[in-house]
């Protein structure tokens, strides 16, 4: 499932439904990403999307995690809009027979959504405005997968 | 008429987020787009930038039809 959302979300509550009922799958990967003050620098982040097409992406790449890792299940929601520091921004949930698919394909979807997916963020703070774009770092990262 | 849109610092840069634009192909748009804002058009041209076209990324020239949407993507991050 890929949900993009304006509202604040409880990545607990996420986890616990996300766990219901499974009883072939013998790991559950996460990860929630917070968003960071940067020592008072960043009042608010303010996170854009493309409607329609920013899902339909996202699913082209999930739909990849799935064949690759033989996922049971995956998990993807993303805030969209202003996000306060501290709140979650992103979480990821992946379902496997074992933990190490879960973790890879957890991992490999970060990877993705951090530098290739279809969002645009702005960081509001004391000095003004400005446009976040992928570190090379960031695309370090999503090299990893080939 | 194609529908434009702009997305992140784009949208800044060139001051609007959404128009109506008569033009045949992407090279017609990007040359009027470029002809009105010198600098906003050699922004579309930068490392990293897409354009999708009824919301599928393309590359090189393509035909606009009377109701293509046209997007211009800067550089993507999210998480």
């Amino acid at each position: 499932m890929i949900t993009l959302t304006e509202a604040p979300f409880d990545p607990g509550a996420l986890l616990t439904e996300f766990s219901k009922g499974r009883t072939e799958t013998g790991a559950i990967a996460t990860f929630t990403g917070l968003a960071r003050a940067e020592q008072g620098s960043t009042a608010s982040l303010e996170l854009e999307a493309y409607p329609g097409f920013t899902e339909s992406e996202i699913g082209k790449i999930a739909a990849e995690a799935q064949e690759r890792w033989s996922l049971h299940d995956l998990n993807i929601l993303h805030r969209v809009g202003k996000i306060a520091p501290g709140d979650p921004i992103v979480f990821v949930a992946t379902a496997a027979g074992h933990r190490r698919a879960a973790f890879e394909a957890c991992d490999f979807l970060m990877d993705y959504l951090k530098s290739r997916a279809p969002f645009w963020k702005k960081e509001h703070g004391p000095e003004g405005a400005r446009w976040v774009e992928p570190s090379a770092q960031d695309y370090a990262d999503r090299e990893r997968w080939g | 008429m194609a529908r434009v849109l702009l997305f992140g610092r784009f949208r800044d840069l060139a001051g609007w987020r959404e128009r109506e634009m008569e033009a045949a192909t992407l090279f017609d748009l990007r040359t009027a787009l470029t002809r009105e804002d010198p600098d906003f058009g050699a922004a579309l041209t930068g490392p990293g930038v897409q354009v999708a076209v009824d919301q599928t990324i393309m590359r090189g020239d393509v035909p606009l039809g009377p109701r293509s949407e046209v997007a211009f993507l800067p550089p993507m991050s999210g998480g």
